[in-house]
């Protein structure tokens, strides 16, 4: 088995907490696996975040260089191009940095690559048989990939779910001087943070979350009136943001809001693991016309209905009930 | 700016129900819907919008076969200049980096400043962008949601980071950008545009075209394969509610109350 080493992002001296996920990965790929650490960055933050990184690592590779003060993933392929050894496994977290960087790496040390995995069933000889989601979750598919010389692999967050850490912390290894000077062709300008909008998803007891199967944007308000009388807000997906249905504030999910409010009522979404990334520990009621929705297999309750009729009676059952409460 | 956009056609999601075939083994391709991938129709329309303002063509290539064409006509359709197919028998069966390795030469055959794809087909990996610019020896951006053309050598792009946020970077032209749905409303293509362009001719590349040996593409050379799909199991399952609708509401109002919601 070749050796597995684990690219761990940091920020403001805090490792990310997909690293314990990437480490329990490491070990489903093999089971005796010591796999490495490896932090790029700079200065007292990158020394901090190798000081943090819970002792599920046999090692620690240390990169210290100034121009990884930000970690553009140009900068960072090109660091551990130099440094990792060529025909071993190399994991990342699927995020927007690992996006960034894993294509492009996989090239570069001429390893095979497999991008949101979200399991690995087999690994046997040079091979490894690894699960990914195709369609937004609708479907799975089983993957082979070589590994005769080496492989990239990003995992799904959320998926492998960390292990017990080895009793021993790995020790630091310092890395920075096989680096040397780097540049790169896009250079890091600013963090733009977004808008907080005019309704925090993040503060409500409910919230009335629309997908796709809103279908336009004149339907967004029966959505709006079920919110109104349960005192609680629209959410969305994805696809209502990118169609402008609803603005950018309103959208769950990993490009978007974490939401945990009591109750999440997912109507018309199909469930796609981006969206479901943020929605923590809710009660979660799904309503959707497609049976198969992938929404169906995380939700607490399921309703196969259609939205665009379901909404409006429910909508009118509230007012009625609150009309008759009244008198 | 002369720019290239690299497309694919995919099984339409907001069309189809992706199920798994009888013999389980691929997804029920019978009566499938196609269209062009979603965040690929984005980043034709993005450089279309680029050249209305600075000037130049804009070309879609795709690799794939003869039904393929019908991606490439419709985002000719929608204001792209040139469309071209790359297709041949030897290229079956290539992983994401035989799609680069043939997408690289075909770049190199032309003089592009610019080239963009989707983030991620449906079917896809969200490889081809990053993969083809480390080839190329390109600078790379992934997941943009913004484009701002300051000079003849440079960009300005915006990506999609956690929480909604977006990290600005300035780029090196040439380069390769993957394009994040969202970043902007792509026009509509009516029957009219796309008879319009009916019978422009499409050029077809072969594998001998680009000097491409079946040692780096194809099956042969994937060191990546899908073996089969399955139904995937993500949770236990939800409690489905089988009443008629008025008692379905009525237990969605029970919850509502009992799990804190609803006061």
């Amino acid at each position: 088995m070749p050796r597995i080493f684990a690219y761990i992002a940091h920020r403001d001296g805090v490792i990310d907490d997909t690293a314990l996920e990437v480490a329990a990965a490491a070990r489903k790929i093999d089971a005796n696996a010591s796999p490495v650490a490896v932090l790029a960055g700079w200065g007292s933050q990158l020394d901090a975040a190798c000081n943090s990184l819970p002792a599920a690592f046999s090692e620690i590779w240390k990169i210290s260089n100034e121009a990884l003060v930000y970690p553009n993933a140009e900068l960072v392929r090109k660091a551990l191009v130099k440094v990792l050894p060529a025909n071993n496994i190399v994991l990342l977290a699927h995020d927007h940095f690992g996006i960034d960087l894993a294509p492009g790496l996989s090239i570069r040390m001429n390893s095979a690559f497999v991008s949101d995995v979200v399991d690995v069933e087999a690994a046997e000889g040079a091979a490894l048989k690894l699960v990914r989601q195709e369609f937004g979750g609708q479907i799975s598919a089983h993957v082979h990939c070589d590994i005769s010389s080496g492989a990239v692999i990003t995992i799904r967050s959320g998926a492998f779910h960390a292990t017990e850490s080895t009793p021993v912390r790995g020790a630091v290894v310092e890395k920075s001087i096989e680096v040397g000077a780097l540049s790169a062709g896009r250079r890091y300008l600013e963090t733009i943070v977004a808008e907080a909008g005019d309704v925090d998803i993040t503060k409500q007891n409910i919230l009335v979350s629309i997908g796709r199967g809103i279908q336009e944007k004149d339907n967004v308000a029966i959505a709006e009136q079920l919110a109104e009388v349960l005192g609680a807000a629209v959410s969305c997906s994805r696809p209502v943001v990118d169609a402008k249905w609803l603005p950018k504030s309103r959208q769950v999910g990993s490009s978007g809001k974490t939401v945990k409010p009591k109750v999440y009522l997912a109507c018309g979404i199909s469930g796609a693991s981006q969206h479901l990334a943020g929605i923590k520990g809710t009660f979660l009621i799904a309503i959707n016309k497609n049976p198969k929705a992938p929404i169906f297999q995380v939700a607490d309750v399921g309703i196969v209905d259609d939205i665009l009729e379901f909404l409006p009676e429910l909508t009118n059952k509230v007012r009625e009930t609150r009309a008759v409460a009244a008198k | 700016m002369e720019i290239l956009v690299c497309a694919k056609r995919v099984p339409d999601t907001s069309e189809n129900e992706i199920q798994l075939n009888r013999a389980g083994n691929d997804i029920e391709r019978d009566d499938l819907v196609y269209s062009i991938n979603e965040a690929d129709n984005y980043a034709v329309e993005e450089a279309l919008q680029i050249v209305a303002k600075a000037g130049g063509s804009v070309t879609v290539v795709t690799v794939g076969g003869e039904d393929d064409e019908e991606v490439l006509r419709r985002e000719m359709a929608m204001g792209a200049g040139h469309g071209v197919l790359i297709s041949d028998d030897a290229f079956t069966g290539s992983d994401g980096r035989g799609i680069a390795t043939i997408l690289k030469a075909f770049v190199q055959k032309g003089n592009y400043d610019l080239i963009l794809a989707g983030v991620q087909a449906e079917d896809g990996a969200a490889q081809i962008g990053g993969m083809l610019a480390a080839m190329l020896d390109y600078p790379f951006a992934s997941l943009v949601n913004s484009i701002e053309v300051l000079d003849s050598k440079k960009l300005k792009v915006s990506r999609e980071i956690e929480g909604g946020n977006r990290e600005v970077n300035e780029i090196d032209l040439p380069c390769v950008l993957s394009i994040q749905t969202g970043i902007n409303e792509p026009r509509y293509v009516g029957m009219r545009g796309i008879r319009a362009v009916a019978s422009v001719p499409i050029p077809t590349i072969s594998a001998s075209d680009l000097n491409l040996g079946p040692g780096t593409v194809g099956r042969c050379a994937a060191k990546v394969k899908r073996l089969d799909y399955f139904l995937p199991v993500l949770g236990k399952g939800a409690e489905i509610l089988h009443g008629s609708r008025e008692e379905n509401i009525d237990k969605v109002l029970e919850l509502l109350e009992a799990k804190g919601g609803l006061r």
